[in-house]
């Protein structure tokens, strides 16, 4: 049990909430880890909120749902005002500065922050906006090797275009340079 | 072993593709409808036949026919989609036709919610409909759970001649988690029952109509001894650190594999917690809750409903022991709330 | 100052949760108009689908009730045996009245029932997901036809407003749509013409309405209105199919 760290994302429905997420659980069965993704709905298809829970241990996982994750990926305002509070004690949020303008409330938690429409806006890929996060939010925790992560994203987005397999790819490398130079 | 990323409701689908079943019929519903959406991408693909039915209703009677044909069928609904097929589902029962029904559970009574919940015990493990019979209930926990247990049911299926349901809540049907693909399954049992055009035979006749009370008594009779062996040789449960347990908490599906967490979470502060899982809810592992009953203190029914499975768990326990329960609606609980209840009890009771 | 423009008294304070570019807010507002214009917003009852209006009670100002899917017309049908001064509307999409419900929306027609039936046709099931209805055209593809729907396997789409103008006891039936001004002044000159129908009790009448789903149809709210324009109104004509004069 010691090895598992629990990751939510949350966002609105849109936002590639559950895109981002999957890549991460994907990424993580690649790099030989188990892995549970727990999606929950609003009950709209757009514009509704959408979270993600997603596990991730060398053991077993018994629980893949939890009332504290370790740390957040908080997309939008919204998602702080409802998630701040249950990050476990001395737990870590990743947020988008773009969507989010006020600080968190909490002085245990680290917190680091990705201006992440503004940077999607810079690759005119403004839908590659959750891929930044992840890129940065995986070069710092290293929950999966970035390599790893990198060597799997063809199988992660097999079936899409191969221009949008490179946009995204190009997001994430972004996003992870982010992390390098400002955390 | 090659591991593939698949939500529940996928793992299941694939599971009874890999049990050789070939006719899927139903309606959508949430949190249902992505297995139907599975296999009208993949049926067609195989030769099987993918219909979306008109309602639940007529979906249930598509299956008493394909299964009629000696095929192994199989549909999936929620809540308010399996009270509609409560009808097709006695007939099916009498008719002794194997199939597999699912049902990805949601909140209820009434349109109720799209919420998962555990509230369709009662009508899933009373028989549901009119008339006297049963039907094998099964509860996966996870999604490798999900695919195994289509293959499973699809076995019983058709050992026994009845009609297998697999339940698991909504959030089970969603989660993601990576599943070991099976091998296909490669042998099938003799229909000789079964009405596909009577060439070299007499004809055979699928009905469910007995009109003179001895056929109708024999009738049941033998039904009754059909259940009588399912009971016998079916069971099936998990046991988790029950060996010097003092409080047992018993619950099934996603939800149980989630209180594993509580139970270790508990015995890291003292208390020795234990976990009892059914993974046939018909027919109920009673001999399970019996042998607790004479060395645990106490039993705690942990379900996502307003008490339904507690009333087996009482039964079986024959007075022994005390059994109480812990419901919650609308969303599957974290474990740390059940640790929270383990505390409690046993602070209570003077066990820490 | 003269207010020359509000929202109908028939529509209550509560927010549209629809998508942006679904029929469902325009649908609700000719309605409500006409509710308010008939001055009959406090004989009304309206009975709701399951579908992405199963909130329709919350955005009504009327008597309203949910029903289980497809089952409105009955409902409606007992309601208005007992309560014959009343109105009585029922709000129905694709899978509630040709789907499922096709038994009870059948015989409320044989029938006569004095209700008032408005049919809003997007040819798919948009709150789950987007899968196939008796209304989806052939070709299109959806998550339970994923290969476009063939007349050999899936069959024929049903076409609602011609199969019960067949029924001597539908009184008016009309095929409108919404995807440009014109026809929504129609739809709503149809939706009153069937209220007005049902106060006459000539007996059944309908009105579907030619709808979009930019959600699951892919696109832009734009686009959705041209594609009815494009792909539904070539298979689903415009028009009147049975009025009943007395």
């Amino acid at each position: 049990m010691e090895s598992e760290k629990q990751i939510l994302f949350a966002g609105f429905g849109g936002q590639g909430v559950l895109s981002m997420s999957k890549f991460l659980a994907y990424a993580a069965m690649g790099a030989g880890k188990n892995v549970t993704w727990v999606p929950s709905y609003g009950a709209e298809m757009r514009g509704g909120t959408a979270n993600c829970l997603v596990t991730i241990a060398n053991e077993e996982i018994s629980s893949p749902l939890t009332e504290n994750p370790l740390m957040a990926i908080i997309m939008n305002k919204p998602s702080l005002e409802r998630f701040e509070n249950k990050v476990q004690p001395d737990g870590t949020l990743f947020v988008n500065s773009s969507m989010v303008d006020r600080k968190c409330r909490r002085d245990d938690l680290t917190v680091l922050e990705v201006p992440v429409n503004q940077l999607a806006e810079e690759l005119d890929n403004l839908r590659g906006a959750n891929m930044i996060l992840l890129g940065a939010y995986l070069e710092k925790t290293r929950v999966v090797e970035v390599e790893d992560a990198l060597e799997h994203f063809e199988q992660i987005f097999s079936g899409k275009r191969k221009e949008i397999i490179q946009k995204n790819r190009q997001a994430f490398l972004a996003g992870v340079e982010y992390a390098r130079n400002n955390w | 072993m090659k591991k593939v990323l698949m939500k529940g409701n996928e793992a299941l689908a694939e599971g009874a593709l890999i049990a050789g079943c070939r006719g899927f019929f139903g309606y959508p519903i949430t949190p249902s409808s992505e297995i139907a959406e599975y296999m009208a991408r993949k049926l067609p693909k195989i030769g099987g036949a993918f219909i979306q039915a008109e309602s639940e209703l007529a979906a249930i009677n598509m299956i008493y026919g394909g299964s009629s044909t000696g095929t192994r069928v199989m549909t999936a609904s929620s809540g308010p989609g399996i009270s509609l097929k409560q009808e097709g589902i006695s007939f099916i029962s009498e008719a002794e036709l194997p199939c597999l029904i699912v049902n990805v559970s949601r909140g209820g009574p009434g349109l109720g919610g799209i919420q998962p919940s555990q509230a369709d015990y009662f009508q899933a493990t009373r028989g549901g409909g009119h008339g006297d019979y049963r039907i094998i209930v099964l509860a996966p926990s996870s999604s490798q759970e999900m695919m195994d247990l289509a293959i499973l049911a699809f076995e019983l299926a058709d050992k026994y001649r009845t009609p297998v349901m697999i339940m698991a809540e909504g959030t089970l049907g969603n989660l993601m988690e990576p599943v070991i693909v099976r091998e296909a399954v490669t042998e099938f049992l003799d229909k000789p029952w079964a009405t596909t055009g009577c060439v070299g035979r007499k004809p055979n006749v699928i009905n469910t109509l007995h009109l003179s009370q001895e056929e109708l008594e024999g009738r049941n009779r033998h039904l009754t001894e059909k259940y009588k062996m399912i009971s016998k040789n079916e069971k099936r449960a998990e046991s988790f650190l029950l060996d010097d347990a003092e409080i047992v908490v018993v619950a099934f599906g996603l939800l149980a594999r989630i209180i594993k967490k509580s139970v270790m979470e508990a015995r890291k502060k003292g208390v020795k917690a234990g976990l009892i899982r059914p993974v046939t809810l018909w027919p109920f592992p009673d001999e399970h809750i019996q042998a607790v009953s004479r060395t645990a203190r106490t039993i705690l029914s942990v379900e996502i409903n307003m008490g339904q499975m507690v009333e087996d768990i009482r039964l079986a326990a024959g007075g022994k022991i005390p059994v109480e329960f812990y419901g919650r609606i609308g969303f599957t609980p974290n474990p740390e709330e059940i640790t929270r209840q383990l505390l409690f009890i046993a602070e209570r009771e003077g066990l820490l | 100052m003269k207010t020359v423009f509000k929202k109908p008294e028939s529509l209550t304070d509560a927010k549209f949760h629809y998508c942006p570019g679904c029929s469902h807010g325009i649908i609700h507002r000719l309605i409500a108009e006409c509710l308010d214009e008939l001055k009959i917003r406090e004989q009304t009852i309206g009975i709701c689908p399951v579908g992405c209006s199963v909130l329709a009670y919350e955005y009504f100002n009327c008597d309203m009730l949910e029903a289980a899917h497809g089952r409105a017309p009955a409902i409606a049908t007992a309601m208005k045996r007992l309560l014959p001064d009343r109105y009585l509307f029922t709000y129905q999409g694709d899978g509630d009245l040709a789907s499922i419900g096709m038994g009870e929306i059948v015989h409320a027609s044989l029938r006569g029932e004095k209700i008032t039936v408005i049919f809003v046709n997007n040819t798919l099931y948009g709150m789950t997901g987007g899968q196939m209805a008796p209304t989806t055209l052939l070709g299109q593809v959806t998550t339970t036809s994923p290969y476009g729907r063939s007349k050999d396997w899936e069959g024929y789409p049903a076409k609602m407003a011609e199969l019960l103008a067949q029924n001597e006891g539908s009184a008016y039936i009309c095929r409108t749509a919404v995807n440009d001004p014109p026809n929504v002044v129609k739809t709503k000159r149809a939706i009153k013409k069937a209220l007005q129908t049902q106060a006459r009790g000539l007996g059944f009448s309908m009105v579907e309405v030619l709808s979009t789903c930019p959600t699951n149809w892919g696109l832009s709210p734009v686009e959705a209105m041209k594609w009815v324009e494009e792909n539904m109104i070539p298979y689903y004509p415009l028009g009147e199919f049975k009025v009943k004069e007395e």
